[in-house]
């Protein structure tokens, strides 16, 4: 029986070595790339027909999209506008790996922590930088909680700082521990169904149930990334 | 645990940045102005039907107000005519009505003048009947030839009258 964590491995496809680093085109990177071929093949095939009144699937296409766009407007406001693009790709980059790894015999890159942490650095980059960009030095009054009496300040001030920089922390391992944990737990009772025989049926039914339950995961998952995304957005265009 | 294996961070770093990188353009330059334009067309469609609505609706209020306005106007028509004839024929009976009282009154009159008339011819032939017999009765009885004049006198007398 295979290791639970064998689906995890990145395996090298392609060596690529540029300057001593390992930069090879892994399992992995085969899988950003079909994330990102099947968004551009979702959105651009379903919108082919740029009808007025949508079929299935420029239906679907146009609702992940105002999806997209309601959140950000509904937590950051009008000012939200620029950030679509971006939003938007982490939204549908993060779907399409979660829902892609569900697939059999696939690599899901959002259960490896780097590329959830990197990812989450880049939202909290933005945050920050917007934040700076607009306020300034003032951005850190961010830091001082409104309405708190002087004399909690002293421990307030390092509880939000120390909170505002366990952001990215939290918005990554969120996600990666949510995709390995499942990932595993199915790998786990997949390695019972052949050994138990008849009784197989009962670890297979858990499977079955179990990827329902996976494909809410990656969806929800990541909407909780791209929504939390979006507060911190809040917080940096309108500070408190 | 294979997440932890540090070897393997750069390539991964390297492809996500450039996926991320690549889904980004895609979608900012391909994706979203065709979805974008799509939703505004819907939208300005929808816009312009509800517009186009509210005009056939007040087009169609105002046919109604128009329509409402000639139907008093009829009416009102109808009733003015209604009101006239009614005038013209109360006129004409009541012409008719005067003629006829003018003519019965003045038909009423002559008769009467017809009937005086014929009184005072009658009265006439008898003053002169009284006369001659009165005349005839003093010659038979007494004998005397009155004169015709002093006899009309004494019928007048005797009748009351002149």
């Amino acid at each position: 029986m295979a290791s639970p964590l064998h689906q995890f491995e990145i395996k090298t496809l392609v060596p690529i070595k540029i300057g001593g680093i390992d930069l090879s085109f892994t399992n992995s990177a085969l899988f950003m790339a079909l994330a990102v071929a099947a968004v551009t093949f979702f959105f651009v095939q379903g919108m082919k027909g740029r009808s007025v009144v949508p079929g299935r699937w420029q239906s679907l296409a146009e609702l992940t999209y105002e999806f997209v766009a309601g959140m950000l407007k509904d937590n950051v406001g009008a000012e939200g506008r620029k950030f679509f693009p971006f939003v938007f790709t982490l939204f549908t980059f993060i779907l399409f790996g979660n829902l892609l790894g569900l697939l059999p015999y696939s690599f899901t890159f959002t259960s490896h922590i780097i590329v959830t942490f990197a990812l989450a650095c880049a939202s909290f980059l933005l945050v920050t930088l917007v934040g700076l960009a607009r306020h300034g030095l003032h951005f850190f009054s961010l830091f001082v909680p409104s309405g708190v009496s002087p004399v909690l300040l002293p421990l307030m001030i390092p509880i939000e700082i120390v909170s505002y920089l366990s952001r990215p922390v939290s918005l990554s391992v969120r996600l990666f521990a949510n995709m390995m944990a499942g990932h595993t737990m199915m790998k786990v009772f997949a390695g019972f169904i052949l050994p138990l025989g008849v009784f197989g049926i009962a670890p297979f039914a858990i499977d079955v149930a179990l990827t329902g339950f996976e494909f809410g995961i990656a969806i929800i998952q990541a909407y909780i990334f791209t929504v939390l995304t979006c507060l911190y957005l809040h917080d940096a265009v309108h500070l408190h | 645990m294979p997440q932890l294996d540090v070897a393997t961070f750069p390539s991964q770093l390297f492809w996500l940045a450039v996926s991320f990188a690549v889904l980004y353009v895609i979608l900012a330059t391909l994706v979203m102005p065709r979805v974008g334009t799509v939703l505004d067309e819907r939208q300005r469609r929808i816009d312009d039907s509800l517009d186009r609505a509210a005009q056939l609706k007040s087009e169609a209020e105002a046919a109604v107000a128009a329509y409402e306005k000639a139907l008093a106007e009829a009416r009102a028509k109808a009733h003015d005519t209604l009101r006239d004839a009614q005038a013209r024929l109360q006129a004409e009976t009541d012409g008719r009505l005067k003629a006829l009282a003018e003519r019965l009154g003045d038909e009423v009159k002559a008769a009467e003048a017809r009937i005086a008339q014929a009184r005072d011819q009658a009265l006439q032939g008898v003053r002169a009947l009284a006369a001659e017999t009165a005349g005839q009765l003093a010659r038979k009885l007494a004998g005397a030839d009155i004169d015709a004049a002093k006899l009309d006198q004494a019928v007048g007398r005797a009748l009351g009258g002149s």
